[in-house]
């Protein structure tokens, strides 16, 4: 669709990352392309992650969309002018976007709302084998419990910003080759 | 400590023994006698390990009075007034002995008192920050240094060629530079004493402390080779021998490192098999970290390196497979011997400062030292930083450049390297000595002393302390795995994929090689951040709970005779809700008629009576969790204690359910609706209004529940929480019990007997709300509505305040919102139960969560009740945790947790 040579010099301005070993645009653009790159497979999140460069049930991805994903990535670089101007639309690497994704992986039915079923689908997918289901059950009921504000017994986007407000989301959500 | 400090003041001592005089006399005395003595005096035999012991305590006496006077330790770091105080008895040795004794030995110091400071600061060192930052580390830690030790070596020179350091100093360019490299070295111990009482943020500490760690190497290989340069003089140095050098730091620092992997990796083996004898496991870790050091030194590896390595890479496998009081054990003398050798340090570079034999003064040499070393320091700082922010996430910005230049603390490694040096290879080492004690003491004191000041001048980010919370260690992993993946869909081969790679590597055979089985689940992060925040809330719940109890306990005999139910009551009201019970407490007096009392009180009495027996329950159910000693069983005591209450009003409030149905509905069937209805309105849920129109309020579900948690505990952990959850609602409940159980009597006596037909009094607490809350108002008495709950009153005193009036005021009406809320919420309706408990079981036999819920806020409660401002301590002593809890599983019953959700809302109305 595109050709890598705009890609690699966008995302890799010092001309760092090319190591050419797990090239996801050479080797296509399909989740089940990405989903080869070796080190994915063992990330408990991986295809969740892979899902979330395919927004809308797509099965293909664009450049400009990778990008895009990519995008969220970018460290936050506060004399940015883009950053402050309230008139711009807020960079896709802003606090809440990065939340944002976040959250969205763990969102499934996209309804705004991180369930207990999803908290503990997540857990899962985290936590080593040893820990029994029931003990899962409890960490997620306790998980959600403790974000949960409004007693709903989910956590709304809001309160998922709010357990995460004393954690250095910009430094923890970026990577610094993306500058 | 003394196995290690023994030895280590024998050898500081072995010349000293005649400075002793004064003590020894007894002893003198006591010899010449040859016949059978009543009475010896064997000084000798004990002198060595008796000084050492005495200075120890000397020191910790100086420590605990420091510690007295909060104003200076806050002003002054412990480091300064431990020199000072070194100097003042160094004084007086001085002038008791008319010679300087005690002084700090090179060999105490390298082989007793550096590695307990070490190991801890490598054992305790967070690892993820530590290695998030290696990067700036190494660097600061390896150019930094090499860096300062050359320019401060070759400026001093150059001073000394310019004429400004006397001509008395002779000393060449090689010599300066070794005095270069000993004294550029940041000081861990000095660091590690300044830094911990001033709190910047954390990222900041751990690079000037991992610098100070890491730069042995360097300070080992550069004075090493530049003493044997020296040594060997400056014209036999060949160009081999510079190329050696260099390759020497490679083989120092990565010997270290290595030699420190292979003892924490055979430790962390060695803690596996230690379960049947746990006692040696914390001798194990010290023993083995201590061979690490050693091994290193006699290879003459970096020794620093070496036990910093073996402390950070041991924990995590030794923590997870020694026993909890292992770990206990290995942090306390840890940080006992840490902050020993810490003192001892201190107070014997102000002892060795005294000695003037020792040192020879030279102004220009000494000043010129102290400014190329800050200079330097700045000016390296400055210059790496710009390198590092090229690459950092994060740059370092002015302020943290500032606070680490300032912050390059000198301290005994200098000092006692620079005692190390051989005067006749080194014509100048008394000036050398001089300068040292004096930048050592320039920076600990001055330095020490207004870092403190500085930082908050510049108002450097401190480091603030937050409780760790499921979220957020739940969503850190998930950033690290998003970026991880990102990073490999990239293809970029950074940090987080090799971080990656490492934990799954970790993962798979490191873990599994190192790691016990049984503990292998312990160490997984998520749950270990579950386990910790509920040992807490536990433990702040049995504090909590232990003094509800024995508050009750100690309330109810008294009761009878004094006749004052009220009161009782009131006491305990006051105690648990401040603010809200005063309400209350009015009400209550007013309200009471002499035989409301005398019901009262026989009532509690019952309870008290009936309370202890249970009692003894506890003892027969075993709980493996934690291994029990005096403290533990007793906690666990009234874990159980708790559990064996609420199970039990548990299923009484089932009975009672049945009651409570049958009885509003005879009795008033409409009314009761009404008043449900009522307070139904105001919330949103269509459905709950619905079904509480068709009069089947699906309140019980709580109840239910937790019963059902209860009954189901099975594994360990379950029960643990389970029993935890008890313990808070519990909790509760004993906040809430005597006024409810006044109430009750009240109830008891003026409606019916039914309530007599509950199997235990204990029901009444839990359960009772229902006939008590009821009561009043339908007995439409203006007093009784006072009663109708105390959990009202207390959880919402100040906002109800006009819900009061008015329940008061129309009390015939029936129509009084507030009031009602807690009647609905212990009405059980008969269907539910029958049809949803199998559900429900299931559900909640695996579901703790209760007790996670109330924590914090119980804690919180227990302290301060301005429960007008908290929402959740209302809602835990609205006692809807059940209903809370609901809420949480997607329930079979989704009118039900809206209900409960509901009850909480109006609740804080």
């Amino acid at each position: 669709m595109v050709n890598k040579r705009p890609c690699y010099c966008y995302l890799f301005p010092f001309g760092l990352g090319h190591s050419g070993v797990h090239n996801p645009l050479e080797a296509g653009q399909s989740p089940a392309d990405l989903q080869q790159i070796g080190a994915l497979a063992v990330n408990p999140l991986g295809d969740r992650i892979v899902d979330s460069f395919f927004p809308d049930g797509n099965h293909r991805v664009d450049f400009p969309g990778f990008v895009r994903v990519l995008a969220h990535f970018r460290p936050v670089d506060e004399e940015d002018p883009g950053m402050r101007d309230p008139k711009q639309p807020e960079p896709l690497n802003s606090r809440t976007n990065k939340l944002r994704f976040a959250f969205q992986l763990y969102d499934l039915d996209r309804d705004g709302k991180i369930s207990r079923q999803e908290m503990l689908q997540v857990l899962r997918l985290m936590v080593g084998v040893q820990v029994t289901e029931e003990q899962l059950e409890s960490i997620a009921d306790r998980t959600v419990q403790e974000a949960d504000e409004d007693g709903d017994g989910a956590v709304s986007f809001l309160e998922f910003t709010k357990s995460l407000e004393k954690m250095n989301i910009e430094q923890k959500m970026s990577i610094r080759v993306l500058k | 400590m003394l196995r290690a400090a023994l030895p280590l003041l024998l050898l500081a001592l072995s010349g000293a023994v005649a400075a002793e005089e004064p003590t020894q006399e007894p002893g003198a005395l006591g010899e010449p006698s040859p016949g059978l003595a009543l009475f010896r005096w064997q000084w000798h035999e004990v002198e060595a390990p008796y000084l050492v012991a005495l200075w120890i305590l000397v020191a910790s006496l100086a420590k605990i009075v420091f510690h007295l006077s909060r104003k200076v330790t806050s002003l002054v770091p412990e480091s300064c007034l431990l020199i000072l105080l070194g100097l003042v008895l160094g004084g007086i040795v001085l002038a008791v002995a008319k010679k300087a004794e005690y002084q700090l030995e090179p060999g105490t110091f390298f082989l007793f008192l550096l590695p307990p400071i070490v190991l801890d600061s490598g054992y305790f060192m967070p690892s993820r920050l530590f290695f998030d930052n290696l990067g700036a580390i190494l660097t600061y830690a390896v150019v930094g240094t090499l860096w300062n030790a050359f320019t401060t070596g070759a400026a001093l020179w150059g001073l000394q060629q310019a004429g400004f350091v006397a001509s008395r100093v002779q000393a060449g360019l090689l010599d300066f530079l070794l005095f270069g490299s000993l004294i550029s070295a940041v000081d861990p111990v000095a660091v590690l004493a300044v830094f911990e009482e001033v709190h910047v943020n954390e990222t900041l500490f751990i690079i000037v402390f991992g610098e100070s760690l890491l730069n042995d190497a360097v300070t080992v290989v550069l004075y090493k080779v530049c003493n044997s340069f020296v040594e060997m003089g400056p014209a036999n140095v060949q160009a081999t021998d510079y190329l050696k050098g260099v390759a020497s730091l490679f083989v120092v620092s990565l010997g270290g490192a290595a030699v420190g992997f292979v003892f924490a990796f055979l430790l962390a083996l060695t803690t596996r098999f230690t379960k049947r004898v746990r006692i040696i496991e914390p001798l194990l870790v010290f023993l083995l970290a201590y061979a690490a050091y050693l091994t290193a030194e006699m290879a003459s590896l970096s020794a620093i390196l070496s036990v910093t390595m073996c402390g950070l890479g041991c924990k995590k496998y030794v923590e997870a497979n020694i026993s909890h009081k292992s770990r206990t054990a290995v942090k306390y003398t840890m940080k006992t011997l840490a902050s020993c050798a810490e003192t001892v340090i201190f107070m014997l570079l102000g002892i060795s400062a005294v000695d003037s034999s020792k040192w020879a003064w030279d102004s220009g040499l000494v000043l010129g030292t102290l400014i190329f070393i800050l200079f330097f320091r700045a000016l390296g700082v400055v210059l790496q930083t710009w390198v590092l922010n090229q690459f950092r996430l994060v740059p370092l910005d002015k302020i943290d450049q500032v606070v680490m230049s300032y912050g390059g603390l000198r301290g005994a490694v200098a000092f006692a390297l620079v005692i190390l040096l051989d005067r006749t290879k080194v014509p100048a080492k008394d000036y050398f000595v001089a300068t040292t004690i004096v930048v050592v003491f320039f920076t600990v004191i001055v330095q020490g002393l207004t870092i403190k000041p500085l930082v908050k001048w510049l108002k450097v980010k401190r480091s603030e302390h937050h409780k760790p919370t499921l979220n957020q260690e739940l969503h850190e992993h998930t950033f690290d795995h998003i970026l991880a993946a990102v990073e490999d869909v990239v293809g970029h081969h950074g940090y987080h994929y090799w971080r990656d790679r490492w934990e799954q590597f970790d993962k798979k055979y490191l873990s599994q090689l190192l790691m016990r089985r049984s503990a292998y689940r312990i160490r997984d992060q998520i749950w270990d951040v579950y386990y910790r925040l509920n040992i807490r809330d536990a433990i702040s719940f049995v504090d909590q709970g232990g003094h509800v109890l024995s508050s009750t306990g100690l309330t109810l005999p008294s009761m009878p005779s004094r006749n004052s139910v009220a009161e009782t009551s009131v006491t305990n009201l006051l105690r648990e809700s401040g603010s809200g019970a005063c309400l209350d407490l009015q009400v209550i007096d007013t309200v009471r008629s002499g035989r409301d009392r005398e019901d009262a009180a026989m009532h509690h009495l019952l309870c008290g009576g009936l309370y202890k027996p249970r009692r003894r329950y506890k003892a027969s159910c075993s709980r493996h969790f934690i291994s029990e000693d005096a403290q533990e069983r007793q906690d666990k005591e009234v874990f159980q204690q708790n559990m064996k209450r609420r199970l039990e009003s548990f299923k009484s409030t089932k009975h009672n359910i049945c009651f409570t149905k049958s009885k509003p509905r005879s009795h008033k069937a409409g009314r009761k609706k009404a008043s449900q209805v009522f307070f139904l309105g105001p919330q949103k849920d269509g459905v709950a209004n619905a079904e509480a129109i068709n009069g089947k309020p699906p309140r019980d579900l709580g109840f239910q529940d937790t019963a059902a948690v209860i009954l189901t505990v099975e594994s360990e952990e379950e029960e643990e929480d389970s029993e935890s959850s008890e313990t808070e609602k519990e909790d509760d409940e004993g906040i809430i019990f005597v006024a409810r159980a006044t109430s009750e009597v009240l109830q008891e006596g003026k409606v019916s007997g039914s309530l007599e037909l509950c199997p235990s009094p204990r029901v009444i607490p839990p359960s009772p709300t229902c006939a008590e809350k009821e009561l009043p108002w339908k007995s439409g008495q203006g007093d009784l509505a006072v009663y109708v709950s105390s959990e009202t009153t207390k959880i919402v005193p100040v906002d109800m305040q006009m819900g009061w009036n008015q329940s008061i005021s129309s009390l015939e009406s029936l129509a009084s919102p507030p009031c009602t809320q807690p009647t609905t919420l212990t009405h059980l309706p008969p269907r539910h139960l029958v049809a949803e408990e199998p559900q429900t079981l299931l559900d909640l036999s695996s579901d703790p969560r209760p007790s996670f819920a109330f924590p914090p806020s119980l804690a919180k409660a227990g302290r301060s009740r301005s429960e007008s401002s908290a929402d959740i301590p209302q809602q835990q002593e609205l006692q809807p945790l059940m209903g809370h809890k609901d809420n949480t599983h997607l329930s079979p019953g989704t009118a039900t947790s809206h209900w409960c959700i509901n009850f909480n809302r109006g609740g804080r109305l």
